[in-house]
């Protein structure tokens, strides 16, 4: 029970750098106006980042590849499923970890 | 709706917020147990998972951070992986803005340091119903997120401490399957379908490509930013040839 000083710059860092972007377009966007091509671009940001988590999560461990086919990768067709289905985040939460289990158990 | 405007005045709008937020803390409270679970089983105290759920707030972001510091990390790589995957923040904070242009720059940074994928699609889902947000309904939505969020994380961290091995019960696929929800959410919210999955293909095949080559936490910046400039190229693409 205490804060190791290395976890503490860790969580500092990652804060500050979340803090950021999450405050100044509120606090200046009234006074300031992003270029239309920054905008454009910040727009694709959400889906490609997104992306690249999910195949990193599915095809990636160690940082090496998977071999072949896995349980998760049937997971996460369940949960895409579910999420285009449903719309729903705890939904799609849900399933895909409930499939896991299942899966997991099963073999 | 009738007498809506008379009452306006005395309307409890902070309450009105916190019962917005109802519906999506069954979302935050499992996915926030699963953290508490996988933080406290990558070794955090309860005080670091405390701090971590206060400081940083982030669900995907306190993952990678638990996966990341079981391994020799360096904060800087930590940080610069949690400033891109919470880059998405920037354009929440955004597209609220015009909402908040008379609010005190005090309210407009609490709004804006407790924004989240949930809080901000009930948020412009309000404000496209109603045109408007009120600064206090919004604190009131936030707040009840925050506090829903530490909560789950340390029950989580509590009990997770009696949870021999919560990969079988599949606990850490709450976070990939997180992503897939928000990602098919947000696909579906924008008309631009065949972009977003040409951007999606890419970002996925780059990140891999660039995990192998670099390393995965560089390897999704990389990938990032590439998949945003062949998207915003696609984009310009299509537009010169409509014209």
């Amino acid at each position: 029970m205490e804060i190791r000083p290395e976890i503490l710059i860790v969580i500092l860092a990652s804060g500050i750098v979340t803090l950021l972007p999450r405050v100044l377009p509120l606090m200046v966007l009234s006074r300031f106006q992003l270029p239309q091509v920054v905008a454009d671009w910040l727009k694709h940001v959400p889906v490609a980042v997104m992306s690249a988590l999910i195949a990193q999560s599915l095809f990636l461990a160690d940082e090496k590849p998977v071999a072949g086919p896995t349980l998760e990768m049937a997971a996460a067709l369940v949960s895409f499923w579910v999420a285009v289905k449903t719309r729903s985040l705890l939904g799609t939460v849900v399933a895909g970890v409930a499939c896991t289990m299942a899966l997991r158990w099963l073999f | 709706m009738n007498g809506n405007i008379g009452i306006a005045k005395g309307r409890n709008w902070f309450l009105e917020g916190v019962k917005a937020c109802l519906p999506t803390l069954l979302g935050y409270f499992s996915i926030g147990f699963a953290a508490g679970i996988v933080e406290k089983t990558a070794g955090l105290s309860l005080l670091e998972i405390a701090l971590l759920c206060l400081l940083l707030y982030a669900g995907s972001a306190q993952f990678i951070l638990a996966g990341m510091v079981q391994t020799a990390f360096s904060a800087v790589a930590v940080a610069v992986t949690i400033f891109f995957v919470n880059l998405r923040h920037l354009l929440f904070s955004a597209a609220l803005a015009p909402y908040f242009r008379g609010t005190k720059p005090a309210e407009n940074f609490t709004i804006g340091a407790l924004l989240t994928d949930e809080s901000f699609g009930v948020a412009s889902d309000y404000a496209s119903r109603h045109g408007a947000i009120n600064e206090k309904w919004m604190h009131g939505l936030n707040v009840t997120a925050y506090l829903g969020w530490f909560a789950a994380n340390m029950a989580g961290a509590l009990i997770g401490q009696y949870i021999e091995s919560p990969t079988a019960w599949g606990m850490d696929f709450a976070l990939p399957a997180m992503f897939i929800g928000l990602l098919v959410m947000q696909m579906q919210s924008r008309k631009e379908l065949s972009t977003d999955i040409t951007v999606a293909v890419v970002a996925a095949v780059a990140a891999v490509l660039f995990s192998l080559l670099v390393s995965s936490s560089v390897g999704v910046i990389l990938a990032t930013v590439a998949a945003a400039t062949f998207g915003l190229g696609v984009e310009r693409w299509k537009s010169a040839r409509k014209s």
